[in-house]
């Protein structure tokens, strides 16, 4: 039995297309458990929604115009979380009201474009749910470069944290809140753009707030939250990896189902602690 | 304007496009002095704070926080104690974390040594050192209050700011909170500029009472301030100017008037 599971992952780990699912899992999982601390405790798990929907939209165009998708896909969505916080800023609406409407929006677009294009017979099944053979080595550098990003804001850490907490006193205390807002969407529009390969738009919100959620549940600091969920992430995505290839179930499923089991391990934990 | 003023406001307009917020506030609270700032919903009594700790600026006039521009004052100088309901309650965060969060400028990841001694310090002189690492969420109004005092005095300030400290707290926190803010102000010979809407409060505690209904209504001791006439003026004006011209697209532009 164990032979045979070492057997298994031994082999999983000499195909090329699961050596890049894996090194994609990994990376969008540090990414996705970092900003997934601020998901949480910011409520934003409708706006990862809303911007996995987006997506969707920018890889239809990239196909339409027989770009690479991602290429297409990082700066559509990239335009429509800035689009959103900026028409929360100066609307009367709610967010849950401009990402209803941005995502119901991306979504229609998206489907006209891959309408109009031609003989087109892709794996939309892939796009919805992740899929481990659809990762591409243009995919893994859009993924790293996103990641080199991500690091660029890990300084405003702190200041996130400060007005995550209590932002009138952030504010008040002169932090530019509303300037971060733009900064933080920005990186889960791109972070839920690389991650949508591997997860799927539909379970890319789900993604983002799952790790970070069952951290949540044992942590006292913000801090151990944010340290958990990353790994939390990152055990979950790789675990699912391996339930995906031996089951052969899409990537995306896999992972969701291995990190609700981490969260109900969670709840067992937190109660009784 | 002398320096040892901890207030000086000469003249201190302020206005968000059509919408004067202040207009014309002159006083002076002398060093070490308890300045209560007293008036009706939308009398820009937030804007005065925000201007105080330097994040408004002032269409004209002159502002002097212990002997400086506003915006020029160090990080230490002055103690800000925000109202506390607008925290989230269930970010998980210890008392210890939120006054370090107060002498470092953001949220820490660690905590150094020399950061837990000085918070320590500061949280037991609101007596709430056996607490320091009960997370938020099981505080009630009035210890966490005493939580945000403390983060406000960790680094001596000169000048504590305080608006509305009393909002969901019960009797005997607030007497409690007052008793510290008075010790705090007695051994550091500090000021305090405080917002409230009660005016016994005021009336026991404060040197001074700014009087305010966007213009200034009146300056002066307690027992001058506070009397019939002048609060009957100051809230009679309620009603027509104050429904008429705030909009929420002020609020949308970034400022925030009184709640």
């Amino acid at each position: 039995m164990i032979m045979r599971g070492i057997i298994m992952i031994t082999e999983m780990l000499s195909l090329t297309f699961m050596q890049r699912a894996i090194a994609a899992s990994l990376m969008v999982a540090i990414l996705g458990g970092y900003f997934g601390a601020f998901v949480v405790q910011r409520g934003l798990s409708f706006l990862g929604n809303g911007l996995a929907h987006a997506a969707f939209g920018g890889v239809a165009l990239g196909i339409l115009l027989r770009q690479e998708p991602l290429y297409m896909a990082v700066p559509f969505t990239l335009i429509v979380s800035l689009l959103i916080v900026w028409l929360k800023d100066h609307t009367l609406l709610g967010s849950d009201t401009v990402i209803g409407i941005l995502f119901a929006l991306s979504m229609a677009m998206g489907s006209i474009f891959l309408s109009m294009t031609p003989g087109y017979a892709g794996d939309a099944f892939g796009y919805l749910f992740g899929s481990l053979l659809s990762v591409t080595k243009a995919d893994l550098w859009v993924t790293a470069g996103v990641m080199v990003l991500a690091l660029g804001t890990i300084p405003a850490w702190g200041r996130w944290a400060s007005a995550t907490f209590d932002r009138e006193l952030a504010m008040a205390e002169g932090m530019p809140c509303q300037r971060d807002d733009y900064v933080l969407a920005a990186a889960l529009a791109v972070t839920t753009v690389v991650s949508m390969k591997v997860l799927g738009i539909t379970l890319v919100a789900a993604f983002l707030v799952i790790p970070s959620a069952s951290a949540r549940l044992v942590s006292r600091t913000f801090a151990s939250m944010t340290l958990l969920g990353m790994v939390f992430a990152v055990v979950g995505s790789l675990l699912g990896l391996v339930v995906s290839y031996s089951v052969d179930w899409p990537s995306g499923p896999s992972i969701i189902l291995v990190q609700t089991a981490m969260f109900a391990a969670c709840m067992l934990v937190g109660r009784r602690g | 304007m002398s320096a040892s003023a901890a207030i000086v406001a000469l003249d201190v307009s302020v206005q968000f496009g059509d919408y004067r917020a202040l207009r014309d506030i002159r006083f002076v609270l002398p060093a070490g002095g308890f300045l209560a700032v007293i008036g009706p919903n939308g009398a820009g009594k937030s804007t005065l704070i925000r201007a105080l700790l330097g994040l408004v600026k002032l269409t004209s006039g002159r502002l002097q926080v212990l002997g400086r521009d506003p915006a020029q004052l160090e990080k230490n100088q002055v103690g800000y104690v925000p109202q506390i309901k607008t925290l989230d309650r269930q970010f998980p965060a210890l008392p210890l974390e939120l006054v370090v969060s107060g002498l470092r400028g953001t949220w820490p990841w660690r905590i150094r040594p020399a950061e837990r001694a000085a918070a320590m310090a500061a949280l037991k002189r609101v007596g709430m050192e056996e607490l320091a690492d009960r997370p938020v969420a099981k505080l009630s109004g009035g210890e966490l209050q005493r939580v945000y005092l403390a983060r406000a005095i960790v680094r001596h300030p000169a000048l504590v700011v305080l608006d509305e400290p009393a909002t969901g707290m019960d009797v005997v926190g607030e007497a409690d909170m007052y008793r510290l803010l008075e010790s705090y102000r007695a051994e550091h010979h500090a000021a305090v500029a405080m917002v409230t809407h009660d005016w016994e409060v005021a009336r026991h505690h404060a040197t001074h009472v700014l009087l305010l209904d966007r213009r200034q209504i009146h300056f002066g001791p307690p027992e001058e301030v506070l009397t019939d006439a002048h609060l009957r003026h100051a809230y009679s004006h309620m009603g027509h100017h104050h429904s008429m011209e705030v909009s929420p697209a002020h609020d949308h532009a970034g400022h925030h008037h009184d709640h």
